[in-house]
């Protein structure tokens, strides 16, 4: 039994729909590419070249990945984390700054994005102390020492700055729901973001006067004894002070820039050629794909070279305006259903360890995903993260790999536990 | 519970998206124009503008090719600078600060590098430009001018600014298009239409090749030719006679309603607006405020017609009934009416009947017809009336609809403008007398006092006056085509000619009498007035004569005016014989006369009273003014007075 090949036990809808949507990307990439008369052969200086040869050690990485033994990952999660958050402290000294962030190793003409291994590291490490027999997360130590595990890698990105990456982690904490952390955690962060949003569109005393027929509403309805009109008159203080917070940090802490990109979305002040400029365009190169699209390499927005950044956060525009509304919904799908399975997958695992992981591999999908493809078609500010497997770039690429591919040697091994 | 959320907020964020797929995909098509608009540029193909010819077919205004370089900074690639800067024959800091400013204006976007090169400039630079990789030639076309005349005839050309981009679709920002003259009036049919391509770009401007293989694209339609009725030789030499003198001379073939000369003077070469020095020009033009020669005063000007009006008088005395050929009355050097109140007259004096009241230009006999027209009605208002719409018949008092684009409508009184001016009513015929001298509240501009001769040649009925004489491959409007009849009978308008054939052999212009031709002609001398500090002034009169020749089959009607020339017969008169001239004759006989004109210079009397001359021109502007000035210093006055005790 345990010397039973690997392969056997593999998911293989699971590296299906990864390889499907590795192949998809990198077409993208390739019409992205195909601009400005291009000659249709293959040339390694583009990035299509660079992502194939990416993809090829991908597959190196995959063998790897699957040969080394799945109580490793276990057994020296603390030492990948100590690393991770090495790396990343270490680009405050030797980091290189792209495009005003300071988030790359350069290695020769090579770049290395840490963060984007640091999530498998935190996942990791986030299933070895949950998996800990000892630990509860109904005791408050406990639930402060996993929230430190997130905060960590988050401490560190976020001055780089790279505040796409820090919020991937913060959704680390959907694991800890999972895993018995008090759902109040996640209700005062689910009742925050939609304070925050109502806050910008409309006046803070109009979202306070919304938030007392609420709790007023609520406090009437409760027919039970403990009608606690002090515990609502604090939730609404607290609500009050979160909503003039949100107001004086959204007028006086953000840059214009920040305010820009959330104006933009809420609608507030639309100026096209500025920075609204890469949402609108992919939103009409999205749009203007149809039913069907345009067909592979026919998008004109594409082609015109419209979309900043097209061959990687925007890959999906390409997606949008040459394969149309029904491209774009399998894509959808596709990215859904991956997830959907990690997921299933997790749930069915031996070991807490390895279902932690696994929901962690689901939870980092997911961000990356939804709001990747959200910014894109204009329903989430502008936030620039990778989207999995498709966008351009060696370090996001192989970080999603990674992350995948472990949980996928773990899941093989599952016969294995007991 | 807990294992199902993450799952569920999964799906129903997929859902989210697809629905907002769904929604800019499929139900949204805005973007789907937009991306149509963003990543097709438009390039248009311009048309040489049409050929202006004159009435004879002489060609007056062609045009010149003009070869700019243009540059496109970012595409630069490495270039011999030397070998650039020795063909263009410019200095190297030159060529830096030239990229330079290129760069600011836009890296990406064409900027003109050099501008209007000569043809062989061109022709060597074309030779090599392939090896100037982000240089390229645009080709335009500017006027050409053939004759140094007839500036305010043309117009010139301009470039297309926000207003008119906004206004009318076609013109896009920096496109160019006729201002003023015919250039405004037939833009449509002289700049022809812009052909369009379709060019597919990347966003960075970067052509990519044609969008669907040129299926959009439509080809430029060349600008049509025009003829003018004008003729260039006596346009030129209308010009040329009214040179120091300001003015203008309006000439009309009566049977056709053709204009035949629109001259405004001062005025300017129009080569002087082509090209590098326009703008700067331009501003020059439009800034001197004294001669204004952008101001067309052969159309724009308002001035009180004086005795040339007496015509009217006579032709609606007559239709009126109130007097014959043999009707007469006396002068004494002027009438009186009213209550004591007296009209000079420098006629002689003594009894005068049409026909020597016309040639004398009696003040008392049109003074008194006038009074007899409006006492026909017990009312004299609905006299007043019945007399304005006499005038109103020959095309006063209202825009005439000629093909130019400016004008000014005069002004004919009628009841109306006295019951304003006379509030309290009781303003009889006599209040108006003024009107029968063409002073009081009567305003002409030259070319309604032209159109007053050709009806008087046509005897009674006109054409609308136009300049346009053929417009290739098509008619011109059918309004310049259809005959407008006054309202005065046919025979009425034979004893006026006579009496105006009179001016010539006993009358006031007897002196200028042309061997061999008949003219019938009218002087006219239109007192002026300024306002000098509150006072009024009287200023040097404006000089004033119309005309039309000959007798029989009049080939020509013509209205001269020189501001402040003095008496009708001084200076307008000898210019409008020299006019009739070089129009019927092809030649000036005339020398000696030729050579006073010539050399009557004006500007001394126009620099004296530069500033009662600028008053005297806008007298009746001033007038408003100052009622409105003395309104709101009562005004003021009642604030001031009320502050105090607050």
């Amino acid at each position: 039994m345990k010397n039973q090949s690997v392969s056997s036990n593999i998911d293989w809808i699971t590296v299906a729909i990864y390889t499907v949507l590795v192949v998809i990307g990198w077409m993208n990439i390739y019409s992205a590419d195909m601009t400005t008369n291009s000659e249709y052969y293959l040339d390694f200086n583009q990035n299509y070249g660079k992502q194939l040869i990416f993809i090829c050690l991908n597959v190196v990485l995959i063998i790897v990945i699957l040969t080394i033994d799945s109580k490793f990952y276990e057994k020296f999660s603390s030492v990948i984390f100590g690393a991770s958050l090495v790396l990343l402290l270490g680009l405050f000294v030797f980091g290189k700054t792209i495009a005003g962030q300071r988030c790359w190793y350069a290695i020769g003409s090579m770049t290395l994005q840490p963060s984007e291994f640091a999530k498998a590291a935190t996942a990791l490490a986030l299933a070895k102390y949950l998996s800990d027999s000892q630990v509860n997360l109904k005791n408050i130590k406990h639930q402060i020492l996993a929230l430190l595990i997130i905060a960590l890698p988050i401490l560190l990105i976020l001055p780089q700055p790279d505040p796409g990456s820090a919020l991937i982690f913060i959704m680390f904490i959907l694991v800890l729901n999972r895993e018995g952390l008090p759902s109040w955690y996640l209700w005062t962060g689910f009742i925050a973001a939609i304070l925050f949003v109502m806050t910008l569109v409309i006046k803070p005393q109009y979202v306070i006067l919304i938030a007392f027929i609420g709790i007023a509403l609520h406090y009437l309805k409760s027919r039970r004894i403990n009608r606690n009109i002090i515990a609502s008159t604090i939730v609404l203080v607290l609500m009050s002070g979160f909503v003039f917070s949100v107001d004086y940090v959204f007028e006086n802490v953000f840059k214009q820039h920040h305010r820009d990109r959330f104006n933009i979305l809420l609608g507030k002040d639309v100026d096209m050629d500025g920075i609204g400029y890469n949402t609108n365009q992919s939103e009409i190169a999205i749009g203007s794909g149809g039913w069907i699209g345009k067909g592979f390499l026919e998008g004109t927005q594409t082609k015109g070279n419209f979309v900043p950044e097209q061959h990687t956060d925007y890959i999906f525009t390409t997606v949008g305006e040459e394969w149309g509304f029904v491209g774009s919904l399998v894509l959808v799908l596709l990215f859904v259903g991956l997830i959907l399975r990690v997921l299933y997958l997790a749930e069915n695992q031996k070991t807490k360890f390895s279902r932690v992981y696994g929901y962690g591999v689901a939870a980092v999908l997911f961000t990356h995903f939804f709001v990747n493809i959200s910014m894109v078609v204009g329903i989430f500010p502008t936030i620039g993260v990778p989207l999995p497997f498709m966008s351009y770039g060696g370090s996001s690429l192989w970080g999603f790999t990674i992350l995948l591919f472990i949980f996928i040697k773990m899941d093989a091994n599952k016969v294995n536990e007991w | 519970m807990r294992k199902l959320l993450l799952p569920g907020i999964v799906i129903v964020a997929g859902i989210l998206i697809i629905a907002r797929l769904f929604f800019l995909q499929i139900i949204d098509d805005t973007f789907k124009l937009k991306s149509e608009n963003i990543s097709i540029k438009i390039k248009y193909d311009y048309p040489e503008r049409g050929y202006i010819y004159d009435r004879n077919g002489e060609l007056m205004v062609a045009n010149q090719p003009s070869y700019d370089i243009m540059v496109v900074p970012r595409e630069i690639k490495k270039i011999d600078t030397v070998e650039f800067c020795t063909l263009l024959n410019i200095t190297k800091e030159d060529f830096v600060k030239k990229i330079e400013k290129a760069v600011v204006y836009s890296p990406m976007l064409p900027s003109v590098f050099l501008g209007q090169l000569n043809k062989l400039e061109y022709a060597a630079f074309q030779e090599k430009e392939r090896k100037f990789e982000g240089f390229y030639i645009q080709k335009r076309s500017l006027r050409d001018y053939q004759l140094n005349a007839g500036a305010n005839v043309f117009g010139f050309i301009t470039q297309a600014n926000e207003a008119i981009v906004a206004k009318n679709p076609y013109y896009k920002s920096g496109d160019l298009l006729g201002k003023q003259g015919v250039e405004e009036t037939y833009e449509v049919e002289l700049r022809g239409t812009k052909g369009v391509k379709h060019i597919q770009r990347n966003r960075f401007n970067q052509e990519i090749g044609p969008y669907k293989e040129g299926k959009y694209d439509t080809i430029a339609l060349q600008g049509k030719d025009i003829t003018l009725t004008i003729d260039a030789e006596l346009q030129k030499y209308g010009e040329a006679l009214m040179k120091n003198k300001r003015g203008g001379i309006i000439a009309i073939e009566p049977s056709t309603g053709e204009i035949l000369c629109l001259v405004t003077a001062p005025s300017y070469d129009p080569a002087i607006l082509v090209g590098r020095q326009r703008s700067r020009n331009y501003t020059k033009l439009y800034n001197d405020s004294l001669a204004k020669p952008l101001y067309d005063r052969s159309l724009l000007a308002e001035y009180p017609p004086g005795s040339p009006f007496k015509i009217l008088t006579a032709l609606a005395g007559l239709q009126s009934q109130v007097i014959d050929t043999s009707s007469s009355f006396v002068c004494n050097r002027g009438f009186s009416y009213g209550r004591g109140r007296f009209m000079g007259c420098h006629c002689g004096g003594g009894v005068r009947k049409l026909h020597m009241g016309i040639a004398k230009s009696c003040n008392a006999y049109f003074g008194n017809t006038y009074l007899r027209t409006i006492n026909k009605y017990t009312n004299t208002a609905e006299g007043v009336d019945a007399w304005s719409a006499h005038l109103k018949s020959f095309g006063m008092g209202q825009f005439m609809g000629y093909d130019l684009p400016t004008g000014r409508r005069g002004k004919i009184p009628t009841s109306e403008t006295y019951k304003k001016m006379y509030p309290n009513g009781g303003w009889r015929a006599t209040a108006t007398v003024s009107n029968s001298i063409g002073q009081g509240e009567v305003l002409m501009t030259p070319i309604q006092l032209a159109n007053m001769m050709a009806i008087v040649a046509n005897e009674g009925y006109y054409y609308t006056p136009h300049i346009i004489k053929k417009i290739k491959g098509q008619n011109i409007d059918v309004k310049f085509r259809t005959k407008h009849v006054t309202t005065i009978d046919k025979k009425y308008f034979k004893p006026v000619i006579e009496g105006l054939a009179e001016v010539f052999k006993t009358g006031t212009a007897y002196f200028l009498k042309v061997d061999g031709m008949e003219i019938c002609g009218k002087t006219g001398t239109a007192d002026n007035f300024a306002r000098v500090n509150g006072k009024q002034v009287m200023l040097k009169p404006h000089s004033v004569f119309v005309a039309f020749a000959p007798k029989k089959n009049p080939k020509i009607a013509i209205a001269v005016l020189v501001e402040n020339g003095g008496y009708g017969s001084t200076v307008a008169g000898p210019i409008t014989t020299l006019m009739l001239e070089k129009y019927i004759n092809k030649k000036v006989l005339m020398k000696d006369r030729e050579k006073r004109v010539l050399e009557t210079s004006l500007q001394g009397e126009y620099n004296r009273f530069s500033k009662k001359y600028l008053d005297s021109m806008y007298r009746v502007k001033v007038r408003k003014d100052s009622i409105l000035r003395v309104i709101n210093a009562k005004k003021l006055d009642s604030i001031k007075k009320i502050k105090p005790t607050t």
